[in-house]
């Protein structure tokens, strides 16, 4: 049971893009925009210029339901449109559309890792609305002149997802960020590694006291940073016998603190009224058809690994925790058994998949950057014996940094694993010539071993297997 | 009643500025259009779906299509009507 110490209260609101749609949800300009000029896929809708109609993308609203599904949400009988007033630059019509009372879909949850084993979350709704624009300051915001707008951004569908203040510490709101992350990209409607896909802002409390809200959060380690420095910073005026008051506080990414905004901002007033020009949208009956195509989603991906390929909890998590090494997973032990008309043993995939994983994040490299034939060559010469783990870590290694093909890599480095009677022979020889060590060893001190492994090893020229040579010599000494 | 607080604060919303002269002669102003708004709380509505939209029509949806139902407009169609403007970007003095 956690005790939760400080009374620490975290409700997260996140904004995500469903930029895998093709069009913006009020108008027919693309999504694909981050590549071009700014201002160069606009329209009368999304500039917000008098006149102009919205329509909305069915597809958003399919997405839409897709993710209140997945997130357990009660997809509502009646949902409608709201206009919500206020003025900024990046809002061409000096509203926002977005929804009110009738969301699109309320009353979910998420299952993440707690503090104390598994931990609910609950959503309390998921609605639609338009993104606004994109501003650019010339200097820093606070120093700037003039405020530069690109309107690409601007009408891009999102859906804000939020949550109830459930979780207690910054890294369950850290961990919920990434399961709801994950479970979005397991629904193929987001992709989070394009700009501004997923911004996050966070309510916190401690001890029952007002919450301050904390805008302007662009990733889960910046929810993570940003939250912690609100704890210390909420713990600090209560010490000093102050009041924590209700505010809006902006997160400074640069510096990793958070700085209150302008007391008059918070006035929030946005006067909100039907948006006249959207008719409401009674789609509760798509949610059975829709809930069909919902695909395996994580948690139930995860348990299945663990039934099916008998590999650990850990190893099934940390697959599933992204969908590409979960897809990679699967098509590698189908791929091996195509290639070499035999089942490669799960256990033995998962490892070296993990071995890979490590070496590509080492060095800031995606999936892409390594060949799958050339994975599957280095199990085969693994599963056959022809080389040691040394050998396949020395492939894979030199394969990312210079380049290649595994059988050029075995020759150039004779890798391939040498015969016993080598290394029974190698073993004969480093014991001739290293009385000293043997003399060491024989006197109890376990460690002269390792000298005359290392010996045995530069005969091989590396060739031999570590521990199996240590078991020759260990059998000689005896 | 709107008072001239009250006047103040929308006109701030709405990003104004009044002049004293304005403020008097915009609060009755105002105070008219909210005393003829109270007249329609008089009728009773008890019971009555609140109307949301005069349309009887719901589910209105376009295509996920690209330039459907109406086309992009060129960069520079888009700056068009702007009094200022900056390598692409339309120009706004900067929000506090
Ligand atoms: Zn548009």
């Amino acid at each position: 049971m956690y005790e939760n110490p400080d009374g620490v209260m975290i409700g997260l609101e996140v904004h995500v893009q469903l930029n895998k749609l093709k069009t913006k949800v009020f108008c027919g300009c693309t999504t694909d925009y981050h590549n071009d000029p700014p201002n160069s896929h606009v329209c009368p809708v999304c500039l917000g210029l008098p006149g102009a109609l919205p329509v909305i993308n069915k597809k958003a609203v399919e997405a839409a339901i897709k993710v209140g599904l997945a997130l357990n949400c009660k997809v509502e009988e009646h949902t409608q449109f709201y206009r919500k007033n206020y003025y900024y630059p990046d809002l061409p019509k000096g509203f926002q559309i977005t929804q009110y009372d009738f969301p699109i879909s309320s009353g979910g949850y998420i299952v993440i890792e707690g503090e104390d084993g598994e931990h609910r979350v609950g959503i309390t709704r998921a609605h639609m609305e338009e993104d606004p624009g994109r501003l650019v300051h010339e200097g820093t915001i606070d120093k700037s002149k003039y405020t530069l707008i690109d309107y690409n951004r601007s009408g891009m569908a999102l859906l804000e997802v939020v949550s109830d203040p459930d979780m207690r510490s910054p890294k369950e709101a850290r961990r919920y960020l990434d399961k709801l992350r994950n479970i979005l990209e397991y629904l193929d409607v987001f992709d989070g590694n394009l700009e501004g896909a997923l911004r996050v802002d966070a309510n916190i409390s401690i001890m029952g006291g007002q919450r301050a809200e904390i805008k302007n959060i662009s990733s889960h380690k910046g929810a993570e940073r940003a939250l912690l420095y609100e704890i210390v910073r909420q713990k600090n005026v209560l010490r000093r016998g102050g009041v924590v008051v209700l505010e809006t506080r902006h997160f400074d990414e640069a510096r990793e603190i958070t700085l209150s905004m302008r007391s008059k901002e918070e006035a929030h007033d946005y006067r909100y009224f039907p948006e006249p020009d959207l008719v409401p949208l009674k789609i509760s009956g798509w949610a059975p058809a829709i809930k069909e195509t919902l695909p395996e989603l994580p948690d139930a991906r995860r348990m299945r690994f663990v039934e099916q390929y008998g590999i650990k909890d850990d190893q099934a998590k940390s697959l599933t925790g992204e969908l590409v090494w979960a897809n990679y997973f699967e098509d590698f032990l189908k791929a091996y058994k195509d290639e070499y008309k035999e089942k490669l043993d799960p256990k033995l995939a998962v490892a070296w998949i993990e071995v890979l994983k490590g070496e590509l994040n080492y060095r800031d490299l995606t999936v892409d950057a390594f060949k799958k034939e050339d994975m599957l060559s280095i199990l085969e010469l693994l599963v056959s014996k022809k080389i040691t783990e040394d050998g396949a870590v020395d492939i894979i290694r030199t394969l990312l940094d210079k380049g290649g093909s595994p059988d050029e890599i075995v020759a150039e480095k004779g890798l391939l694993k040498v015969e016993g009677d080598i290394v029974s022979t190698a073993v004969e020889e480093a014991i001739k010539e290293n009385p000293q060590a043997v003399a060491d060893y024989k006197a109890g001190k376990e460690k002269a071993l390792n000298s005359l492994v290392g010996a045995v090893m530069k005969k091989t020229k590396g060739r031999a297997d570590a521990r199996a040579a240590r078991e020759v010599l260990l059998g000689k000494l005896g | 009643m709107i008072a001239k607080k009250d006047l103040e604060h929308i006109a701030w919303l709405s990003r104004l500025e009044l002049s004293e002269e304005d403020m008097e002669k915009y609060t009755p102003r105002l105070n008219s259009v909210l005393d003829y708004f109270g007249e329609l709380d008089e009728v009773d509505t008890e019971g009555v779906e609140p109307t949301y939209h005069v349309l009887p029509i719901n589910n209105v949806f376009r295509e996920d299509e690209i330039n459907a139902p109406a086309k992009s407009l060129t960069q520079e169609e888009a700056l068009s009507n702007a009094p200022k403007k900056q390598d692409g970007f339309f120009k706004a003095p900067r929000m506090m």
